[in-house]
C-alpha cells in the first residue's frame, strides 16, 4: 500500500497530494518532486522513440534507500506518482499497475465532473476516499 | 581516534601491487646506481608489470616472522584482520629480494669477490628467516656479456657463484652497465615479477593449507581471514578474478559470523572492507551492475546492525561512508569510461551518504547531551592503546582482543562510550554533510536532474543556517526558491521561505527579512492564518522601525544576537529606501494595471487604472502608489499619495480580499501622437518616510509569478462569479493592459474631389477639390497637398504631370506631386475649391494623394483618393497595297465614358506615299458618345519603289481632340497615330477597266478594258472572254496580241444585260505568254467582277456603287 499518492498537472504543479504522517509530508513532496525529473526523462524518450504510446505506467522511478517511487502518465501529460515503503516487498508491480488504474479513472471521474476546473487542485470526497483505500491504513 | 576513523585505511584503497626489495644500490652517491633505480622508477605506465620496488640496504631488518603454529586446536582468534597485515605484505615483506652487486666476469680478485657477494646474500637470507621470500642476484657490469655459451669463463664462474650463494641459476641476472640500460631493466623486471608470483602462489597455498586445521565454533573469525588473506594475495599476484572469488567467499563468512554488541563493529568494518574491494574490483572487470547489486545487498545486510544504542551515531557514520565511497569508486569507473544514466549515477549515493551524514548529526544531537556529558573526558582515555594504533580493525581501544558476548568491564565500557560521545561532537558534521551534498548536486546537474539538484542545494541552505553561516544559506536558498515558485510547488516554496526568512531575521538583514514576509503572508504560502497574522504584524513593526519578534526554532542564543542587531538598525539614521522587485516573487499585494483603451485621441485624457488586492490576514495600508510611464512627464499624474494622515484615509488602506481600484487620467501631449505610452512600472510605499519606507516595484503592467496562470486558470473556471456590489471589481476579470497608443484627433474637416474619371491620356484631366471646414474655430495653416502618391512606379512619376493652371498644356517641366499649396485660412463652414490639372501620357491607373493639413488646436489629417486614367484607343485596318490607287480606311472608336468631341484630323503621309486628290478630315466637329466609333476614308497611291522594297511607311494620323464638357479654355489634345507599313508589289501588266456604275436590263453596257504594259519588254497576252448566263456581249472572244513597253492597248466589249441585280460579269481571262509566273487570277484582281443591273424600264437614280 502506498504511504504517499500524487497527482501532478501537466505544469507540474500538484493537483493533489496526500501522505500517510502529517510530520513527513514535506519529505514526501520533495520525494515527489524529485521524481518528476525521471518522469520528465522518461517522457521524452517515449516521445523520441515512438514506443508504445498506449503505455501509461511508467514503472519504477527511482528506488531511494526508504522508498520507492512509481510513476504513471495519461495521455494528457498529467502524472501519477505512488511512493511506497521500500519494507514493502510483497508488493508486486501488477498491483502497483492496477492501483494507477483505479487513480486514473477516479481521476477520470473528477475530470468529468463539470463543476471541476482542469488545472485546479482536485477536492473531492470520491478522489478522496478512493485514496484513501490505496494508502497505507494508520491508526 | 581520529574524525578520519571511518575512513577506509590507504592499503586497501590502493591498488596492491608485487612488493620487490632491491638492496646493495648506493643512490645516492653511486651515480650508476642512480641510473638503475631510476630506470626502475620512471615511467612505470600500465604496459609494465605491476611492481612496487623500494631501495632497502642490504642489511635491512625484515618483519620477523611469527614462529609458525603446528596446530590450531587451542588458539581463540582475537578479532578478524590485525591492522598491520596489508600494509605488511604491501610495503614491508617483500616477495623478492635483489641483491646488486657489481661483480665483471673476468674480474682479477674474483674469489673474494664472489665471497663476499655470497656473505650478502646470507645476510638477507637471515634477516627473512621464516618467510618465502626469494633471493635473485643481479650482478652489475662494465662490459657487454658476449652471447651466452660463448663465454666460457662466463658459465664457469656464474655455476660456481649460484654455488656460493645457494641460488638457482635463475636467480642470478646480469646487467651491463651500457646504452641499452631501460631494456634490459624492463627485460628484469619481467623476471622478478614471475618470481613475485611465484613467491604469491606459495603464500596463497600456505594460508590455504590451514584451513583443515580449524573447526567452525572457535575458529569462525579465522575463515574470514584467510579468505581475506587468499583474496589479498591475488590481487598482489593480480589474479583479480580470483581475488573477487576468495573476497566474495570472506563476504558471505563474515555474515555467518554470530553479531553481538561487543563485535559489531568489527564485522561491519571487515564487511566494509570486504564489500569496497568486491565493488572495486566488479568496476574493474567493467561489470557495474554486480558492483551495484553486490552494495545493494552489503547495505541491506548492515542497514540493521546498530550496535549499541549509544553509538548509534557510529552507525551512520559508517553507514554514509560506505555510500560515499560507493559513490566515489561509481564516479571513478565513469571516470574510466562507464556510462551512467539518470537513475543510476553517483549522486544517488552521495545523496544517500549525506542523508546519513545528516542522521549522525541529528543522532549525535540527542545522543550525546545527556547527563553524563557533563562528566567531563574520562581520565585515563580509553581510547588510548598502548601502541598508538588497534591491533585489530573494528575493535574497541579499551577491549582489544575481546570477543566474548559481555564487555569485561562494564565501568570501563561506559568511560569509553563517554569517549566516544565526547569525541563525536567535535566532528564538523555540517561540513561532511555539505561536502557530500555537493558532490551530489555535480552529480545530478550531470545527470538531467534539476529538481533533485535543487532539492539537494536546499538541504545545502539549510545545513549552512545549522552552522549559523546565514549568508551562504540565503543564496542557495534564494537561488532555488524561484525554481520551486515557477513549478508552483507552493509547500516546498513556504518551507524554504521560513528558512530563509529566519536567516534574514538573524542576521536582521531588512529587505531580506521584508521580502520574504510578503511572499509568507501572500497568496502562495501554504502557512496557517495564525502564522501568516504572526509575520504580517512583526512585518508591520519592521515597517515601523521596531524590532520583529523571533522566529519560532531559533536558538535563543541566536535570538539575542539578532535582537541587538535589529536594535542597532533601528537606530541608524541614514535610512535607504527599501525596494523591492515583486515582478518574480509571489507577494502579499497582487497589482494589475491597465490603460482603459488600447488607443485613446489626442483631444481626449488618457485613463489608467490600477487594481490592487491584498491577501494578507490584515489590511495593509500604504502611503504612497505611484505608476511610472514611459514618457516620464505624465508620471505626476498617476500618484497617490497621503500628504498628512487625515486625508483620505479610507483609500490608502487595502482590504484583504477586496479588489482596490485607483483611477488616474491625464491628457498626452501632442509630441506623443503616434507613439505608445507604456507602463514601465507600478511601486507601491509601504511604511512611511519618518520610519522605513519599502517600495513594492513591479515591472510593467503588474502581476507577479504566479497570476498568469492564476489568470488563465480564471479564465476557464466556469464558476459562477458572485454579484458583486456596484463599485467593486472582480479580481480576475481585470486584465492587464500595460500601454496605449496616443493617436491624432479625428479631423473635422471635409475633402471632396469633384472629377470625372477615368481621365484620357495626355488630357489636362480637371480635379476639383473642394474643401469645408467643420471646425469650430478657424482652421489656420491651410495647406494643400495634391498630385501622384509617391512610392508608385518610377515611370509614372515621368508620365504624370500636375499643375493649377489649365490654361496651358504642361509639359515635362510639370512635376507629378504639388506639395504644400497655401490655401487662405478656413472659417467655420466656409468651402474652398481648387481646380487641379494632370495630364498622363501613359495610361494605366495612379493613385493620387490629396491632403490637406491645417491648424486648429494642431490636427492634421490626411486622405487618398483613387483616380483613373483611359485614354483613347484606335484601331487599324491593314491591307496589302500595290502601286495602284487604294483607300486607307480609319475608324475611330471611343472608349472614353464620357462625351468626346473631335476638333479636326489630319492626315500627313509619308513621302513614299500620295494622296489621289486633296485629303480633308472628314470627322470635323464631330462629337462622339462612348463606343461610338467615326471612320474617315482616304484615296492613296503609292509612287514607284526601288526593286526590293517590299514595306513602306504610311505616314501619321493626328486628331485633335477634347472632352465635351471641357470649357474651351482647355486646350486641345492632339494625339498621333503612326500608320502601319504597308506591303507594296510591283506588277508587269495593269489591267483597268472602264465601266458605268450600273446597267440596266436589255440595254447596252459598253465596257473597256485597258491593259498597259509596265515592263521594259514586249508583252504577249492571250485574252478571251468566258461566257456568261446574265449577258450576251459583242466584242472579241478571244484574242492574242502584243503590247509594246509602256504602251497599252484597249478592248471594248458591248455587254448586254439580261438580268437585274448583282451579275457577275463575264470573267475575263488574260494569260501573259512571257511572264508564266504571273497568273491571270492576279490580274483579274484590278478587274471589277460585279455589277449592279437594274431592272428595264424604271427611270429612278440608284444610288449603287459598283463594288471595288
Amino acid at each position: 500500500m502506498a504511504v504517499c499518492i500524487a497527482v501532478v498537472a501537466k505544469e507540474n504543479y500538484p493537483l493533489y497530494i496526500r501522505s500517510v504522517s502529517s510530520d513527513s509530508e514535506l519529505k514526501f513532496h520533495y520525494t515527489v518532486h524529485t521524481s518528476l525529473d525521471v518522469v520528465e526523462e522518461k517522457v521524452s524518450a517515449v516521445g523520441k522513440v515512438l514506443v508504445d504510446q498506449r503505455e501509461l505506467y511508467l514503472g519504477l522511478l527511482y528506488p531511494t534507500e526508504d522508498y520507492k517511487v512509481y510513476g504513471y502518465v495519461t495521455n494528457s501529460k498529467v502524472k501519477f506518482v505512488i511512493v511506497v515503503d521500500s519494507a514493502n516487498t510483497s508488493l508486486r508491480d501488477n498491483e502497483i499497475r492496477s492501483m494507477f488504474r483505479k487513480l486514473h479513472n477516479s481521476f477520470t471521474d473528477v475530470m468529468c465532473n463539470p463543476f471541476y476546473n482542469p488545472g485546479d487542485p482536485i477536492q473531492s470526497k470520491a478522489f478522496d476516499s478512493m485514496v484513501s483505500s490505496m494508502m497505507v491504513q494508520t491508526f | 581516534m581520529s574524525p578520519a576513523q571511518w575512513d577506509l585505511p590507504p592499503e586497501l584503497c590502493c591498488r596492491p601491487m608485487a612488493f620487490v626489495a632491491l638492496t646493495g644500490l648506493d643512490v645516492v652517491y653511486n651515480a650508476v646506481h642512480r641510473a638503475i633505480w631510476d630506470a626502475f622508477c620512471a615511467n612505470r605506465r600500465a604496459d609494465r608489470v605491476p611492481i612496487s620496488f623500494k631501495v632497502l640496504p642490504g642489511d635491512h631488518e625484515y618483519p620477523k616472522c611469527r614462529t609458525k603454529r603446528t596446530s590450531y586446536e587451542w588458539y581463540i582468534p582475537k578479532g578478524i584482520l590485525k591492522t598491520g597485515w596489508m600494509n605488511k605484505h604491501l610495503n614491508l615483506v617483500p616477495a623478492l629480494v635483489v641483491l646488486f652487486y657489481e661483480l665483471d666476469w673476468d674480474e682479477a680478485q674474483w674469489k673474494e669477490k664472489q665471497s663476499e657477494c655470497a656473505t650478502k646474500v646470507e645476510i638477507v637470507r637471515t634477516s627473512l628467516q621464516g618467510r618465502n621470500t626469494k633471493v635473485a642476484v643481479v650482478l652489475i657490469q662494465k662490459k657487454t656479456p658476449l652471447p651466452p655459451g660463448e663465454d666460457v669463463m662466463a658459465s664457469e664462474r656464474a655455476a660456481a657463484l649460484c654455488n656460493a650463494c645457494d641460488l638457482s641459476g635463475k636467480s642470478l641476472f646480469v646487467l651491463p652497465h651500457t646504452d641499452h640500460l631501460v631494456g634490459y631493466i624492463i627485460r628484469l623486471e619481467n623476471a622478478f615479477y614471475e618470481h613475485a608470483q611465484t613467491y604469491y602462489n606459495t603464500e596463497i597455498r600456505r594460508v590455504k593449507s590451514h584451513k583443515e586445521f580449524l573447526n567452525k565454533t572457535t575458529h569462525q573469525l579465522l575463515f574470514v581471514r584467510h579468505q581475506f588473506k587468499m583474496a589479498f594475495f591475488s590481487e598482489l599476484k593480480q589474479e583479480t578474478q580470483n581475488a573477487l572469488k576468495h573476497y566474495r567467499s570472506a563476504y558471505s563468512l563474515i555474515h555467518e559470523l554470530r553479531t553481538h554488541e561487543t563485535n559489531i563493529l568489527e564485522i561491519k568494518t571487515m564487511a566494509g572492507f570486504i564489500n569496497y574491494k568486491i565493488c572495486r574490483l566488479c568496476f574493474q572487470h567493467n561489470t557495474p551492475l554486480d558492483a551495484i547489486a553486490q552494495f545493494r545487498k552489503h547495505i541491506d545486510l548492515c542497514k540493521k546492525k546498530i550496535g549499541s544504542a549509544e553509538l548509534a551515531f557510529e552507525h551512520t557514520a559508517w553507514m554514509s561512508k560506505q555510500f560515499q565511497y560507493f559513490g566515489d569508486l561509481f564516479d571513478e569507473a565513469i571516470k574510466l569510461g562507464l556510462t551512467a544514466i539518470q537513475t543510476q549515477n553517483p549522486g544517488f549515493y552521495y545523496q544517500q551518504a549525506a542523508h546519513y551524514a545528516q542522521e549522525r548529526k541529528r543522532l549525535v544531537v540527542q545522543l550525546c547531551g545527556g547527563p553524563e556529558s557533563n562528566l567531563g573526558y574520562p581520565a585515563p582515555d580509553p581510547l588510548e592503546t598502548p601502541t598508538g594504533v588497534l591491533d585489530f580493525y573494528g575493535q574497541r581501544a579499551w577491549r582489544q582482543g575481546h570477543q566474548s558476548i559481555d564487555p569485561p568491564d562494564p565501568e570501563k565500557e561506559k568511560g569509553g562510550i563517554l569517549a566516544l560521545q565526547t569525541r563525536e561532537k567535535e566532528v564538523p558534521h555540517s561540513e561532511l554533510i555539505i561536502a557530500l551534498l555537493s558532490n551530489a548536486v555535480a552529480q545530478f546537474k550531470k545527470y538531467k536532474c534539476p529538481r533533485m539538484k535543487s532539492r539537494l542545494m536546499v538541504q545545502m541552505g539549510e545545513e549552512y543556517y545549522h552552522t549559523k553561516d546565514y549568508t551562504k544559506a540565503l543564496k542557495l536558498l534564494d537561488y532555488v526558491m524561484c525554481d520551486y515558485r515557477t513549478e508552483r510547488w507552493w509547500g516546498l516554496l513556504t518551507s524554504i521561505l521560513s528558512t530563509a526568512l529566519r536567516c534574514s531575521y538573524l542576521m536582521a538583514q531588512v529587505k531580506d527579512y521584508v521580502l520574504y514576509s510578503m511572499e509568507l503572508v501572500g497568496r502562495g504560502s501554504t502557512l496557517s492564518e495564525d502564522q501568516k497574522s504572526r509575520i504580517q504584524k512583526n512585518l508591520m513593526k519592521v515597517l515601523k522601525n521596531e524590532p520583529p519578534e523571533a522566529e519560532p526554532d531559533c536558538s535563543p542564543a541566536a535570538v539575542k544576537a539578532a535582537q541587538a542587531l535589529w536594535s542597532e538598525r533601528g537606530t541608524q539614521t541614514s535610512r535607504e529606501d527599501i525596494i523591492l522587485e515583486v515582478q518574480d516573487s509571489v507577494p502579499f499585494v497582487q497589482c494589475k494595471a491597465r490603460f482603459l483603451h488600447p488607443s485613446f485621441h489626442l483631444d481626449v485624457p488618457v485613463q489608467l487604472h490600477v487594481y490592487l488586492l491584498a491577501d494578507c490576514p490584515h489590511p495593509v495600508r500604504f502611503s504612497k502608489l505611484c505608476v511610472s510611464l514611459s514618457n516620464q512627464d505624465y508620471n505626476q499624474h498617476c500618484v497617490v499619495e497621503s500628504p498628512d494622515q487625515a486625508h483620505d484615509e479610507e483609500d490608502m488602506c487595502l482590504v484583504p480580499g477586496r479588489t482596490h481600484r485607483y483611477a488616474f487620467r491625464f491628457v498626452a501631449r501632442a509630441e506623443d501622437v503616434g507613439k505608445k505610452i507604456e507602463i514601465t512600472g507600478v511601486d507601491l510605499m509601504l511604511g512611511s518616510k519618518s520610519s522605513r519606507s519599502v517600495f513594492l516595484n513591479w515591472r510593467g503592467g503588474g502581476g507577479d509569478a504566479a497570476s498568469s496562470l492564476e489568470a488563465l486558470q480564471a479564465m476557464r473556471s466556469f464558476k459562477r462569479r458572485g454579484r458583486l456590489p456596484e463599485n467593486e471589481v472582480d479580481w480576475d476579470t481585470v486584465s492587464i493592459q500595460a500601454s496605449t497608443m496616443i493617436i491624432s484627433r479625428v479631423p473635422r474637416i471635409s475633402v471632396q474631389l469633384h472629377h470625372e474619371p477615368p481621365a484620357l491620356n495626355n488630357e489636362m484631366y480637371c480635379m476639383r477639390v473642394t474643401i469645408q471646414s467643420q471646425e469650430d474655430a478657424v482652421a489656420h495653416d491651410v495647406k494643400l497637398t495634391a498630385g501622384l502618391k509617391p512610392g508608385q512606379d518610377a515611370n509614372l512619376t515621368h508620365t504624370t504631370h500636375v499643375t493649377l493652371d489649365g490654361s496651358k498644356m504642361c509639359d515635362d517641366s510639370h512635376r507629378a506631386l504639388l506639395p504644400d499649396i497655401p490655401i487662405s485660412d478656413l472659417q467655420p463652414r466656409e468651402k474652398v475649391e481648387k481646380p487641379l490639372f494632370i495630364r498622363c501620357s501613359t495610361t494605366g491607373s495612379r493613385i493620387f494623394l490629396v491632403h490637406v493639413a491645417y491648424t486648429v488646436d494642431a490636427n492634421i489629417e490626411g486622405r487618398d483618393i483613387v483616380c483613373k486614367c483611359h485614354k483613347v484607343s484606335f484601331e487599324h485596318l491593314e491591307r496589302v497595297f500595290v502601286d495602284v490607287p487604294f483607300l486607307l480606311m480609319t475608324d475611330i472608336l471611343s472608349m472614353s465614358p464620357w462625351p468626346l468631341h473631335l476638333v479636326t484630323s489630319q492626315l500627313q503621309l509619308a513621302p513614299t506615299m500620295s494622296a489621289v486628290d486633296q485629303p480633308a478630315s472628314q470627322v470635323e466637329e464631330v462629337v462622339l458618345q462612348t463606343s461610338e466609333s467615326a471612320s474617315e476614308c482616304f484615296c492613296l497611291t503609292c509612287p514607284p519603289v526601288h526593286q526590293g522594297t517590299t514595306a513602306v511607311a504610311s505616314g501619321q494620323y493626328v486628331i485633335s481632340w477634347k472632352r465635351k464638357s471641357a470649357n474651351t479654355a482647355i486646350p486641345m489634345v492632339s494625339t498621333v497615330i503612326t500608320l502601319p507599313h504597308v506591303a507594296v508589289e510591283t506588277i508587269p501588266v495593269y489591267i483597268h477597266a472602264d465601266l458605268p456604275s450600273f446597267g440596266r436590263v436589255r440595254e447596252s453596257l459598253p465596257v473597256k478594258y485597258r491593259i498597259q504594259n509596265r515592263t521594259g519588254i514586249v508583252q504577249e497576252v492571250e485574252m478571251s472572254v468566258e461566257p456568261s448566263d446574265a449577258f450576251m456581249f459583242s466584242g472579241l472572244k478571244q484574242v492574242r496580241l502584243r503590247i509594246l513597253p509602256g504602251t497599252e492597248q484597249e478592248m471594248l466589249y458591248n455587254f448586254y444585260p439580261l438580268m437585274a441585280g448583282y451579275q457577275t460579269l463575264p470573267l475575263l481571262n488574260i494569260n501573259l505568254l512571257r511572264l508564266p509566273g504571273v497568273s491571270g487570277q492576279l490580274l483579274r484582281r484590278f478587274l471589277p467582277s460585279r455589277i449592279f443591273i437594274k431592272p428595264q424600264g424604271q427611270q429612278a437614280d440608284g444610288d449603287s456603287i459598283a463594288a471595288a
